[in-house]
């Protein structure tokens, strides 16, 4: 017998067929940003690429970087507010109860801010994590294509504005919370009317997931691409929807109730596979259990004051400043100095939509405070992009960039 | 041979000029203002001359005018000639390959307000068709060919790897699914026995039961669906996909980016018209024959001026009933990865149109036609 061989057709890769035809190959170096539609918020990444598959992938941050940590520093704490609104610009509500919840550790009167006030934050922040996820879910799809969905999100994410500019006075940068409270009560129909855009925005949630969820292309566009293992993940520290999508149940509002989250009713949804399908499910489902918070916390929202009556931390009311010496000094020394935080540190953390939004703060015990640190949760995930991509096609960078929902505010503080 | 030359450029003129650029224009405002309209918004309503306004209309005027004066760029490293002469080798061929459509039905001047004999017609009369040849549907095929070659030099001469890219996926694309529209057409042209546009239509008649779609399909999906990966539209528009590659009319600003948009949109219309053409029974309307409307027992006799005029009008209609569903699709689903879309042409949709083809004839065979 002699030597048998075997031939198969169409078993060999392109790699071999290349190999044997020798053609010269090289591999094309192409810069996707910071000038490319993709690219929102200004990113810029070298791609190596074989044909269309990524071999290699560098992402450069930086193009706008706003200095919030060093600005922190020269403003009082009441200040800083404005400037935590550009953090996650898309949902600037939950910077806003971040960082006074900070301040409040900081302070120690984080279990005296009345209840209304932290219904309050409570209703706000879930609207504003409701528009954050539309953007991203929006956007997302609208890069694969389906502009359709993206601007029915669109739509009720301008509902969600609308009301928030009816609470605080803007429609973006809402500056609305303060340290002890929030600056001003709800307007006196506003329950009615976020109970019935409630109802609408659930309605536009199963019209623009009717859409796509389902379907074929989406699926195939979306399904096994940028996965990430649970222990990966937790190693690049991701937190929020995207940790989730991995399977790993970790909710700071569920871990380490703040606010009234402990008196809510809601589920955490948790991923299987780690995929852009999975964080596309996850934030789907978020926002419904958001509504849910939403219902409950209006029905429960009890009456009273909005801030903490201690003039060491929040403005007395007018009357006061006018007609009293207490009061007027107290106003002066609060614009003049800011709020005087007694010496030492916090790191303080609260479930952004994004992830785990923490302020670290150092005090020394003037107006300003010493040290002022951001823990972008986009930043943590951005960092693991590089792993996600490299091998795969230049089309599922898209999704995968997307799912990530990287904010260039809070990145690039 | 002039007077035959004269006539065929007046029809293809009067074509081109009065049909297809109007509707193509007009489909450039259609499209913003229908997704307007899936998307819940207002989109496009506000263009107008002084106080004429209809709806915003003349969009479309605004957008040549913007395109007329703006910088015509040519990047520095371009191969100029190339890059010139692709949006015209993109354009072009659309143009042309209206030709083969047959658009109303034949002529015949001297029997205009007569009623026609219901089983034959009269010699000679001018049939509603630029270019009548046998090979009719193999000739609109090689002139598709050459629009591929618009898309690819635009990506390869603009010097620009983003552009690159686009080209080298528009050419991949076309090579998946000209093969699948040819075998889709194969199937139609086993059933109706000719490849002329015409031919086919005059096969189909004015029973529906008797139409493309009835006979065929499948083949008419499978057409359909390659025919909108030819107009690189969503979700077929990888060559586009302006988040990824942003298109190999990347480099192009002014008139060379408004030929490119404008083809798009003149191949929408083509679509329809071949769609209406093969699949659709062409100008025909269920029940009108020659000499008036059939409707079982019920007969009413119209002359054969009013016949031609209504069958033409039904050309229109369904070319642009075909248009809308195009911009319905487009705005409905997104796009296809690379290679999912190379996938799909060469691994299902080219066996299902094979077996289309083993299946028509099978049967044709076993009923002895």
């Amino acid at each position: 017998m002699g030597e048998r061989r075997t031939f198969v057709f169409g078993q060999k890769t392109a790699e071999e067929l290349e190999a044997e035809a020798g053609l010269p190959t090289e591999p094309m170096r192409v810069n996707m940003g910071p000038s490319h539609p993709a690219m929102h918020g200004t990113v810029r990444m070298v791609l190596t690429l074989d044909g269309e598959r990524i071999r290699e992938s560098d992402i450069e941050l930086g193009f706008i970087h706003r200095c919030f940590e060093k600005e922190a520093e020269y403003a009082t704490y009441t200040q800083i507010f404005p400037y935590t609104d550009r953090l996650n610009y898309v949902s600037p509500m939950l910077n806003n109860v971040g960082f006074a919840l900070a301040v409040e550790r900081l302070l120690g009167i984080d279990k005296e801010i009345p209840e209304r006030a932290q219904y309050i934050r409570v209703i706000v922040g879930e609207m504003a994590r409701i528009a954050d996820h539309l953007t991203c879910l929006g956007a997302s799809a609208m890069e694969l294509g389906a502009f359709t969905p993206f601007l029915w999100f669109l739509k009720a994410r301008e509902w969600l504005y609308t009301l928030l500019e009816e609470v605080s006075g803007a429609r973006l940068t809402h500056s609305y919370v303060r340290v002890g409270g929030v600056v001003a009560d709800l307007p006196t129909d506003f329950s009615e009317k976020l109970g019935a855009r409630l109802i609408d925005i659930a309605r536009v949630l199963n019209e623009g997931e009717g859409l796509i969820k389902d379907l074929r292309i989406f699926r195939d566009r979306m399904e096994g691409v940028g996965v990430l293992s649970a222990a990966d993940a937790i190693a690049y520290g991701w937190s929020g929807p995207c940790l989730r999508s991995t399977g790993v149940d970790y909710d700071v509002r569920k871990d380490h109730p703040y606010l009234v989250y402990d008196r809510l009713e809601f589920d955490v949804p948790v991923g299987t596979r780690g995929d852009n399908y999975d964080r596309f499910l996850v934030r789907m489902y978020e926002m419904r259990q958001s509504l849910r918070i939403l219902r409950q916390a209006l029905d429960q929202i009890p009456p009273g004051p909005i801030l903490v009556p201690d003039y060491a931390v929040t403005l007395p009311p007018k009357a006061e400043v006018y007609n009293s010496i207490e009061g007027m000094i107290a106003h002066f020394k609060l614009i003049m100095d800011g709020i005087r935080v007694p010496p030492g540190e916090v790191y303080s953390t609260t479930e952004a939509a994004n992830g785990e939004l923490g302020f670290y703060i150092v005090a020394d015990g003037t107006g300003r405070p010493y040290k002022c640190h951001v823990r972008a949760p986009s930043f943590a995930i951005l960092t693991s992009l590089t792993k996600q991509i490299d091998g795969a096609l230049l089309s599922d960078l898209i999704p995968t960039f997307g799912m990530v929902n990287y904010i260039a505010g809070e990145t690039e503080r | 041979m002039l007077m035959i030359f004269l006539l065929g450029a007046l029809k293809w003129l009067g074509l081109i000029m009065v049909f297809v650029m109007p509707v193509a224009s007009l489909l450039t405002w259609a499209e913003r203002r229908q997704s307007a309209m899936m998307q819940d918004r207002l989109g496009p309503n506000r263009a107008n001359i002084g106080s004429v306004r209809i709806w915003g209309i003349l969009h479309f005027v605004a957008d040549a005018v913007k395109m007329l004066f703006k910088e015509d760029f040519v990047p520095a490293k371009a191969h100029k000639t190339l890059f010139r002469l692709a949006p015209v080798l993109a354009f072009a061929p659309v143009l042309i390959a209206f030709a083969i459509i047959p658009f109303g039905p034949t002529i015949h001047v001297d029997h205009l307000f007569k009623v026609l004999d219901p089983y034959s017609a009269p010699s000679g009369g001018e049939r509603l068709q630029i270019f009548t040849a046998e090979f009719g549907m193999l000739f609109y095929f090689a002139i598709a060919s050459i629009a591929n070659y618009g898309t690819t030099l635009a990506g390869w001469a603009s010097y620009n790897k983003w552009a690159l890219l686009g080209g080298l996926r528009a050419s991949s694309q076309m090579m998946a699914y000209e093969v699948t529209m040819g075998l889709a057409v194969l199937g139609m042209f086993l059933v109706t026995g000719t490849l002329e546009p015409g031919a086919m239509v005059d096969w189909q008649g004015p029973n529906p039961l008797h139409w493309g779609i009835t006979v065929q399909p499948l083949a008419f999906l499978l057409f359909f669906t390659a025919a909108i990966a030819e107009t690189k539209r969503a979700p077929f528009d990888i060559p586009e996909g302006e988040p990824e590659v942003i298109g190999y009319f990347l480099e192009y600003s002014g008139l060379g980016f408004g030929t490119f948009f404008l083809a798009e949109f003149v191949e929408i219309v083509f679509v329809g018209a071949l769609m209406t053409t093969v699949f659709f029974g062409g100008y025909h309307i269920p029940g009108l024959y020659q000499n008036g409307f059939y409707f079982g027992d019920w007969f009413f006799e119209l002359p054969h001026v009013v016949v031609a005029v209504l069958q033409v009008h039904a050309f229109i209609f369904k070319v642009i009933f075909f248009c809308w569903f195009q911009l319905l699709i487009r705005w409905t689903l997104p796009r296809f990865r690379p290679d999912q879309l190379i996938h799909l042409g060469w691994k299902k949709i080219l066996p299902m149109s094979l077996a289309n083809v083993m299946i028509t004839a099978a049967v044709l065979l076993w009923l002895g036609l």
